[in-house]
């Protein structure tokens, strides 16, 4: 199954890169506002349903994927064709 | 009483400081024995000094892979059982995302790369790693990193201000580090972590030896803990 992981700097928290990608988007003419730059990772998953492999990612993200402290994250999966 | 106590520097891959911490911890009175990150037993050593670089890359996050190397096992079995660890740089990295230490490192608030001298408060001296700085001394120990914000919520900054575990503070914050905090201590006192490389600060001739009251503090931690094992 495929997992995708999206870790996002959680809300309040600087995020200084978020910032200069801003700032460079509007000198580039847009006008966006609070840019946020977080982290994408793509698993293949082997396990016996979705709800296994949610709790399987899950146990990623809280062990290594995540840093509670200053990260949220999404987990999306998608079975394998 | 051990004259030159051992103590560990572990090599992680992409760790580049850890012959000048072994070189400044022989200078200063220990026998420094180098361990392999893989290694799941540390040699007979009676304190660890986790060494700066850039351990696996620093993908990820900072520390976070280095942390379940096999020696970090050792390493957190070592720290409760009371001995002293000092994480520099990256190893403060690796030893707050191994929960040894509070609170988390993250980019650097202007985006650049800061290498150059730093004053540095002492807050409290009754510590392995400060005993022999002057209560409220000023340091100057050079800093060089990317991702050297030290960051924890207003919850956890206050729980750590009422245990006194903020031990170093910047004089002039040079990373946006919550608190102005360079460097804080476990509730136990025997784990230490801090960006600033005291292993680059031991003698007068590169401009600073602050360096040294550091960690000459853990080699008495690690002589004094060898007399009592032995």
């Amino acid at each position: 199954m495929r997992a995708t992981v999206l870790v996002r700097p959680k809300p309040g928290i600087l995020d200084p890169q978020g910032q200069a990608v801003e700032s460079s988007l509007r000198q580039l003419g847009f006008p966006v506002g609070d840019a946020r730059v977080g982290r994408v990772v793509d698993l293949e998953v082997d396990a016996a349903d979705a709800a296994a492999a949610r709790a399987e990612v899950e146990r990623m993200c809280e062990q290594l994927l995540a840093n509670p402290l200053i990260e949220s994250y999404e987990i999306e999966l998608e079975a394998a064709r | 009483m051990t004259e030159r106590p051992r103590i560990g520097v572990v090599t992680f891959p992409g760790s580049n400081d850890d012959r000048d911490a072994a070189h400044a911890l022989e200078l200063l009175g220990a026998e420094a024995v180098l361990v392999w990150h893989g290694d799941a037993e540390l040699p007979d050593v009676a304190g660890v000094v986790l060494p700066g670089g850039f351990s696996y890359g620093d993908y990820l996050r900072c520390g976070a892979i280095a942390r379940f190397s096999p020696a970090m096992r050792a390493v957190t079995e070592l720290a409760a059982a009371g001995g002293p660890v000092l994480g520099i740089c990256n190893g403060f990295q690796i030893l707050c995302e191994a929960g040894l230490l509070p609170g988390v490192l993250r980019p650097n608030e202007s985006l650049s790369f800061v290498c150059r001298d730093v004053d540095l408060r002492v807050e409290r001296t009754d510590t392995p790693f400060t005993s022999l700085c002057d209560p409220g001394a000023t340091l100057t120990i050079p800093i060089k990193h990317g991702e050297g914000c030290w960051f924890a919520d207003d919850e956890l900054v206050r729980q750590l201000d009422a245990n006194r575990q903020i031990v170093l503070r910047y004089v002039d914050n040079p990373n946006g580090a919550v608190a102005d905090v360079a460097g804080v201590v476990n509730a136990e006192r025997n784990v230490m972590g801090l960006m600033p490389h005291p292993e680059h600060a031991v003698d007068p001739l590169l401009g600073s030896s602050d360096g040294a009251l550091i960690l000459r503090g853990l080699v008495a931690a690690a002589r004094e803990r060898t007399a009592v094992v032995a």
